[in-house]
Parts: C-alpha cells; structure tokens; sequence
C-alpha cells in the first residue's frame, strides 16, 4: 500500500472539510470533554442510574417539544432539570434507585404520550434516541459550546467540594459543607451534560459517552485528577474513533462510542488485575468508600 | 353512580379481544413483576431490574434480524447481560458500575441491529415498536408461554424464598449460617431475568420497569413485612394495570385525538401516583402516631422481621 493510499484511507474525502462533519467535529469534542468531567463524578458517586435516567427522561421532553413547535433544546433542558428535580426531592437513602426509576418511567411515560398523540415522525425519534451526529446545525454547536464552557467553570469553581462530598459523604459534612446543595450542583451539571448531548449521541448512548471512559479512568488513575484527566481523554479518543468510523461505514456512531467505550473498561479491569496480581497496592480512588 | 359505572365498565369493554387479551396477559406479568420486585427493592437493584429490560429490546432486534421468536431474543439478551453484570460487578458500587457498562454497551449495539433493520426493511417504526411496545397488540398465541414464565419466576422465588430474604438484609449472618450469597444472587437473577424479559416482550420495557419497580416500591412503604409486602405489591399492580386498561379504553373518546393515548402512560402515572401517595400517607400516619425517632430504613425492619421468622 502506497502512502498515498493509507492517507486516503484515514482522511476520506470530506471528512473535515464538509460543513455538517465539521460541526461533527466541534460538538463531539465539546460533548466528550464534558461527558468525561460530568462522569468522572458519576462514577465516583455510584450514580450511573442517574446518568442513565436524565437524558432517557429529557427524551420526553424532545418530543413534547416537537409536538408543541418549540427548539428540542428548550425541552430536552426543561426535562432533564425537572427529572433530576424529581430525583433530588424523592430520594432517601437507600431508596435513591426506586426514586430514579419511578421518575424515568413516569417521564418516559409522557414522551410515550406526546409521541402517540402528535404524529412525530419515527425516523426524528429514532435520531433523539440514538444519535444524529452528522444532523448538527451551526447554532446547535453554539449551544453546545456555551453549556460546555458553563458545565466546565462550574466544575473548576464547586470542584474541591464537589470531590469532597461524593467521596467522604460523612466528613464533608462535618466540614460543614451542605450536602443537598452539593447534590443539586451534582445533578445540574447531569442535566446539563444530558441537554448537550441527546441532541449529538442520542438520549440512550450519552449515557456510554458519560459512564464507560470514567469508570475506565477511576480503575487506572490514582489521583482524582489524573482520572478525571484521563476519562476527557478517553472519551475524546473513543468519540473522534468513533465518528471516524461511522463516517466511513455510515453505521450509527452510538454503536461505535459504546463498544469503544466497554473496550476500554474491560481493558481497565484487566489491567488492574495484572497489576494486583504483581502485588501493588491500588490507587486512593479505588478503595473509597462510596 | 350510572356515569360512573359506564366510565369503569365502558360498554364493550369485554366484547374486544384486544382488550381480554391484555386483561390476561397483563394480570400475568403485573403479578410476576410485583413478587420479584419486592425482592429487587429489598435489595437495591432498580438498576438492574430497569437495565435488564433495556436490553432485552436489543435481543427482540437481533431476533428480529436473524427470523427467530423475539421471546428467545428477550431471553437471551437478558440472561447474557444478567449474567455479566452479576460477574463484573460482586460489590455494591461496582455493580453500579458493571451494569451501566453493560447497559450501555447494549444500547449501542441496539442502535446497529435497529439502523440494520431500518435499512432492511425501509422502516423506522419498527424500532419504536420494540422500544416502547403497546398491551394491546399483544399477539394472544403468546399468552401460554406469558403464563408459564410466571408461574417458573415464582417458583423460583418460593424455592429460594427463606434464604434470599435472608442474605439480601444480612448478607454477613447469612454467611455465618451457611447460605451461599453468590448462588442465591445468581438464583434471584434467574427469577428478575424471567419476570422483566416477559414483561417488556408484552408491554414494552418502559412498562416492565414501571410495573417491577412501582408496586413494590409502594407497598414497602405501607409494610415492613415481607409477605405482606408481596401480597399488597400484587394487589397493587393489579389495581394499576387493570385501571390502566380501562382508563386508555375509555381514551379513544377523549381529545385531541379519537385514537386513544397510551396505556403506558395511565400505568406509569399510577405508578408515580401511587407510591407518592402511599409515602406521603404513611409518613403523615407515623408522625401522627407516635413521637418516637421514625426509622426509615427499609432493610431494618425487615431484618427484624426475616430473623423473628427463623430463627425460632
């Protein structure tokens, strides 16, 4: 193979230069880059059913949306607040699950609802629930960038407590630090991330985007912020693979990012047992209590 | 009183098959959902109750795809997904972790047998059907098989009943007397893979989560008691399903659109419904009753419970 052809193979005609893979490009990188902060405290704080549950639940609103002409944004964002709402007023304790699946069910519910009674036409469905990376407009990237660049200086400005408080629920509180109102920054930032992405991966598959690379990182990285660092690599990486290959194959990219990213978690696992079978101990994240 | 007996028994109820076959098929799973799903709230895997229903929409497209029964599709989804998460995840926070991973790595391949399908056969409705299902377009040559399947959950459940309660409250007494919790996790896997795939095979898996999840989670605000808990989650789901029925008959009249809204929306707002109402009325009642310090906590009680009954 000449070398000529090995970069025609890698950079297809198009890839960067056509308008609609160029938003592709923007807004995926912005869309992981977020995922992976928002997830690296997802993991931390057992949440994944709650990383599931917002973006599913913020799909109703995208149809209600749909159903009443207003932008898919304004609903996805209305919903997935009012689902993680819903989340932090019933949830006690260990009951924490049953309140996020009564919520998602009661929001799916709805969507069920708006869908049957306002003709939405299944192939819009079907790109709000698995992904329409290549159907992204030029001011669908703007939002993205202004709710990423938001999700990220409320992160960098709530971070230490943040930490504090998904980790060692009981001595941030001694601390003096509020633990409800932390759990509200925690479930904002979800919404957030979740009205960013459904619109880029679709409501089921921002959900991989946001739980595979973090959980991968918090098996290899010992401190908390070189796991955070690297699941923004991780889910940057397996994103841009991602919709290089649905560029090429034209299958949906949703299939590409979730396979990468359980990839990725199963090469963590195994790595991690190679390494405590060397006898070393493993890294602080691991062995927190959650 | 007229009206309201024309609203609760709308004329020509019965006389559509359709609609007898949901009755029977719908009793049938809302019992099953209910028995294991006191088990599922007693031992925290909404999770996984609600993942497992997820996937099986990926196995019903593979079914799809390859021209097999999508019960099989259900199945084999959902047992390969069980067994995964029960393997990758033996704590409580990586099996949080574990079955997200799976979850969502079924969703994405969801997404290539749906795009296959779609592309296939020129259709994308296809896909929706499988996500969202409907009660009643129930094919009733399937209602045998329904039957069988939750007469088999139950079984299981009654089999391993003593012991499960056992090691889902005091996974370390259970230890200490013999009872492998391993196997009987694999065991109660079994039953939940059995009642959830059934389930969303009929009603779709937004259903099968709505009837696992709100019945239970209802009645073990009320009681403490593990039987009684079962006995008044079926009670309830029995209630929400059959109301559910009625009220998405009673909505092909309504507006904006003479063809009815869904049945999961009526059995999902229920279910919201109900255990709202449910948790509200008791945390009045005890306030009300007594002064003493409320113990909230599900596992406690039962506890108490599970060991008064056998350790006599």
């Amino acid at each position: 193979m000449s070398s000529g052809s090995v970069l025609g193979f890698l950079f297809p005609p198009g890839i960067f230069t056509l308008a609609f893979m160029q938003n592709a490009w923007v807004a995926g990188t912005a869309v992981a880059v977020i995922s992976g902060i928002v997830g690296f405290f997802v993991v931390l704080r057992g949440s994944s059913f709650v990383a599931h549950a917002v973006p599913r639940g913020s799909f109703a609103g995208a149809a209600g949306a749909v159903l009443i002409g207003q932008s898919t944004l304004l609903g996805l964002a209305v919903f997935a607040l009012m689902s993680s709402l819903g989340i932090a007023v019933m949830r006690r304790g260990r009951e924490n699950t049953v309140a996020t699946a009564l919520v998602l069910v009661a929001a799916l519910g709805l969507g069920d609802f708006f869908l049957s009674i306002g003709n939405v036409y299944a192939p819009e469905v079907f790109s709000l629930l698995f992904g329409q990376i290549v159907g992204i407009s030029r001011q669908q990237v703007f939002w993205v960038l202004v709710i990423s660049l938001t999700i990220v200086a409320v992160v960098a400005f709530a971070y230490r407590p943040l930490l504090a408080q998904s980790v060692t629920p009981e001595t941030a509180q001694v601390r003096g630090l509020r633990p409800r109102l932390i759990d509200a920054i925690f479930l904002v930032l979800v919404s957030a991330a979740a009205t960013a992405t459904v619109p880029v991966a679709g409501a089921l598959l921002s959900f991989s985007l946001m739980v595979g690379p973090a959980a991968a990182a918090s098996l290899l990285g010992r401190r908390p912020a070189t796991a955070m660092a690297l699941g923004v690599g991780m889910a940057a990486l397996s994103l841009w693979i991602a919709l290089w290959l649905s560029y090429v194959t034209s299958w949906p990219i949703g299939f590409f990012v979730s396979s990468l990213c359980l990839l990725a978690y199963v090469v963590a696992r195994l790595f991690i047992t190679r390494r405590q079978g060397h006898g070393k101990v493993l890294g602080s994240l691991e062995g927190a209590p959650l | 009183m007229n009206y309201l007996w024309q609203w609760l028994w709308p004329p020509g109820l019965w006389a559509n098959s359709d609609v007898r076959t949901a009755f029977f098929i719908g009793t049938s799973v809302a019992i099953a959902g209910a028995v294991v799903g006191v088990f599922v709230i007693i031992r925290g895997q909404a999770f996984s109750g609600h993942a497992l229903g997820d996937v099986g929409a990926t196995g019903a497209a593979g079914a799809y795809l390859i021209g097999i029964s999508a019960l099989w599709g259900f199945l084999a989804a959902g047992f390969s997904s069980g067994i995964a998460m029960e393997s990758l995840g033996d704590r409580v926070r990586e099996r949080d972790i574990a079955t997200g991973v799976v979850l969502a790595f079924m969703l994405g391949l969801s997404a290539l047998l749906l795009y296959f399908i779609s592309t296939s056969t020129g259709t994308a409705g296809a896909p929706i059907a499988i996500l969202f299902g409907s009660l009643f377009t129930v094919n009733p040559a399937i209602t045998p098989e329904v039957f069988a399947l939750t007469a088999l959950s139950i079984l299981i459940i009654a089999l391993i009943y003593r012991p499960l309660l056992f090691s889902s409250v005091t996974a370390e007494v259970a230890r200490v007397r013999g009872v492998s919790a391993r196997l009987l996790g694999l065991m109660f896997m079994v039953a939940l893979v059995i009642a959830v795939e059934e389930s969303a095979l009929v009603v779709g898996a937004l259903l099968s989560t709505a009837l696992l999840i709100g019945p239970a989670a209802s009645a073990v605000q009320v009681t403490r008691k593990p039987t009684s808990a079962i006995f008044l989650a079926v009670l309830i789901a029995l209630g929400q399903i059959w109301l559910g029925i009625i009220l998405a008959y009673d909505s092909f009249f309504w507006p904006p659109v003479d063809r009815g809204w869904p049945v999961s929306f009526f059995i999902t707002s229920l279910a919201l419904l109900t255990y709202l109402t449910m948790r509200l009325g008791t945390s009045i009642w005890r306030h009300r009753r007594s002064r003493r310090p409320r113990t909230t906590s599900t596992s406690s009680l039962v506890a108490s419970d599970a060991q008064g009954g056998t350790l006599t």
